[in-house]
């Protein structure tokens, strides 16, 4: 009784977690300067966000088929998101998307 | 709790939906369409649950690999012009 009052409780958090990971990274991917930028925001919802949500629903789901299909999901998104992300700048430098740097007359921003 | 994340995880879709419309270039687009992917398929798990159905969990697999398979393919497009064109990559 108190072991599944636990687990509840744990599995709760980790889909709050994630909530909030994937919520971040959405204003990342709203509110970057750059397309790289972009990129490096939303590889954070198919990461953490992702993989705290799956997380904490196999915890609900008990050890079934369920939780089998659960871990099925989180390595096609381990393996394919990452590989999708990098076509994706990789594409878009070979494309000619030039990061957003620090101009030449500037000087670089010392360190205090 | 899971209504929390299914709300959460619309709202990211719908931050995602505004950056495809902004985005400037179609990388960014898409970029944004394999976030909305990625959250489509964590909506689908967490419906499953939230009503009572675990079988919606093949359709989010289901809709996980299209997802790859979908950008890669319109990577591929706006990379080559062609989707049949095949041998070594223009420099």
């Amino acid at each position: 009784m108190s072991a599944i009052h636990w687990l509840d409780w744990l599995s709760g958090m980790l889909l709050l977690a994630g909530s909030v990971f994937c919520l971040v990274g959405a204003l990342g991917l709203l509110r970057m300067p750059d397309f790289y930028t972009r990129v490096h925001a939303a590889s954070l919802v198919e990461t953490l966000g992702a993989g705290f949500i799956l997380l904490g629903l196999i915890l609900q789901a008990g050890l079934t088929l369920v939780t089998a299909k659960l871990l099925m999901m989180g390595l096609l998104i381990f393996f394919a998101s990452p590989t999708a992300s990098h076509a994706l700048a990789r594409s878009a430098l070979l494309k000619g998307v030039r990061p957003r740097l620090v101009p030449d007359s500037e000087p670089p921003p010392s360190k205090p | 709790m899971l209504a929390a994340a299914t709300l959460a995880i619309l709202a990211t879709i719908i931050l995602a939906l505004v950056r495809a419309i902004l985005g400037p270039t179609v990388f960014d687009r898409l970029q944004a369409a394999n976030t909305i992917g990625t959250c489509a398929m964590l909506l689908l798990a967490l419906l499953g649950f939230l009503v009572g159905r675990p079988d919606f969990l093949d359709l989010a697999l289901v809709y996980g690999l299209l997802n790859v398979i979908g950008v890669i393919a319109v990577l591929k497009f706006f990379h080559r012009g062609d989707l049949g064109a095949g041998g070594e990559e223009p420099r």
